[in-house]
């Protein structure tokens, strides 16, 4: 490992790869920094992307796709069922994926290209001089390193501290934040060509429950909450209380925890000499929590401006503003209206989720999707969902 | 004192980003809470499998 880099790349998830993988294949020197011994391991998803999106920045492969699925199936309080198919719902079901098998192919394709990837490397703080980032502080090893770079890319996860160290406050509020427990489970008889989603105070207060089909009898189940949900009602026990009464014979092979960002973006992305890419810059989804997509699209994005800026001697926050204002323009407003959908969502009482599914039982959606749902769930309830009706 | 059970963390960070003065590093696979610590008690809260206490 080098002293000096055009360009590191603290965390090795897709956020990371692909930015990573877009500024080596330009040519640039970049060193890709993660600090567990292994990429993709734990998982911390429900490894749910959707097909089309997916297909924008790699081909699908066997080896990391758990299970394909048509559909997805919403289940209120009471049971009554939305059922969304595939031509339709594509933005939100397509694959499960193999995360553990994927974020590596992502890191290879990385290193293919040229970018250094190191694990067992944690970034320990960051380098400032004339209020510039100039490089990180890290741990290789065990062992304490200095490494310098004219842009560092903060693509650290949920856990960011890269961002808070150059200044840019990335701090969740409890309700910022779905906190998340699910299992891998086998044994069970479910339809894997759909995957479901349930909701209810009883079993997911100001959250959801899922079930991500995962191939030959099993499925991931899991639910997150708000974080300012969980001292009642501890994600982990909601959980084991579903599987136990729903999922009688089944089997656990692994159990996953996990926080997601549902702020919305921050409103910095980047500082002087410092981008920030996918869960470290709060891009996830606030309404559905799912981050991958737009995490690899912004790191796209943000590596093809970082290559600009350094082969312009420009690396200023001004200049690295363009990753901003890109990725904003491609994702800004759905994320804003997936923000105030949720916070409307998380307030309502399980009597007006079921008012909500029973206002579209007769629903066609095999020509819409969920964005066509929202539309017609804010025409049929206006009153209740009055907040909404200029959003749709 | 603040206390985590290491069996109980399934290392996943949550609690990290919500720690209003960033005394929490998610290090590999433990947590480690720093003496910045002022014992708010938000981690405690977030955390999906309640691994943390604040023990009086």
């Amino acid at each position: 490992m080098k002293e000096e880099y055009d360009v590191i790349v603290v965390g090795s998830g897709p956020a990371g790869s692909i930015t990573a993988k877009t500024i080596a294949s330009h040519g640039l020197d970049v060193l890709m920094i993660e600090k567990r011994q292994e990429i993709g391991d734990p998982v911390r998803c429900a490894e749910g992307v959707a097909k089309l999106q997916l297909k924008r920045h790699i081909e699908p492969d066997t080896r990391w796709i758990a299970a394909e699925v048509k559909g997805s199936r919403i289940f209120a309080p009471d049971g009554t069922p939305v059922e969304l198919s595939e031509d339709v719902s594509g933005a939100e079901v397509g694959y499960t994926l193999e995360r553990k098998i994927f974020d590596r192919a992502l890191a290879n394709e990385a290193a293919l290209a040229g970018v250094e990837v190191r694990v067992k490397t944690r970034a320990t703080g960051v380098i400032i001089e004339d209020g510039y980032v100039r490089g990180i502080t890290a741990m290789h090893i065990g062992e304490e390193r200095e490494i310098r770079a004219k842009i560092v890319i903060g693509a650290d996860g949920v856990e960011s501290k890269i961002g808070r160290w150059a200044g840019i406050d990335t701090t969740l509020q409890p309700s910022e934040l779905e906190s998340g427990a699910q299992f891998l489970v086998t044994n069970i008889d479910i339809s894997q060509d759909f995957c479901e989603f349930y909701l209810g105070n009883a079993i997911a207060p100001t959250g959801y429950l899922w079930v991500f089909p995962k191939g030959e009898r099993s499925a991931n189940i899991g639910l997150a909450i708000g974080g300012d949900a969980c001292s009642k009602n501890r994600p982990i026990d909601l959980l084991r209380d579903f599987v136990e009464t729903r999922y009688d014979d089944s089997r656990i092979l692994e159990i996953v925890v996990g926080g997601v960002p549902t702020s919305g973006p921050l409103d910095e992305m980047v500082a002087d000499g410092l981008m920030l890419v996918g869960d470290a810059a709060r891009q996830s989804d606030p309404l559905t929590g799912g981050g991958i997509i737009n995490a690899m699209d912004a790191g796209k994005i943000a590596g093809e401006v970082a290559v600009h800026a350094i082969e312009e001697g420009n690396v200023s926050k001004a200049r690295l503003r363009e990753y901003d204002t890109i990725w904003r323009e491609k994702h800004g407003k759905r994320l804003k209206r997936s923000l105030a959908v949720k916070n409307r969502f998380v307030t309502m009482a399980d009597d007006d989720l079921n008012k909500l599914a029973y206002s579209v039982k007769d629903v066609d959606f095999s020509t819409m999707d969920v964005f066509g749902l929202l539309v017609i769930l804010v025409r049929r309830n206006p009153k209740m969902l009055w907040s909404l009706r200029k959003l749709f | 004192m603040i206390s985590v059970n290491r069996y109980k963390c399934g290392y996943c960070g949550a609690c990290v980003s919500v720690c209003p003065v960033g005394a929490i590093e998610l290090v590999e696979t433990w947590i480690e809470i720093s003496d910045d610590c002022t014992e708010c008690g938000t981690c405690v809260n977030v955390c999906p499998v309640g691994a943390i206490e604040i023990l009086e």
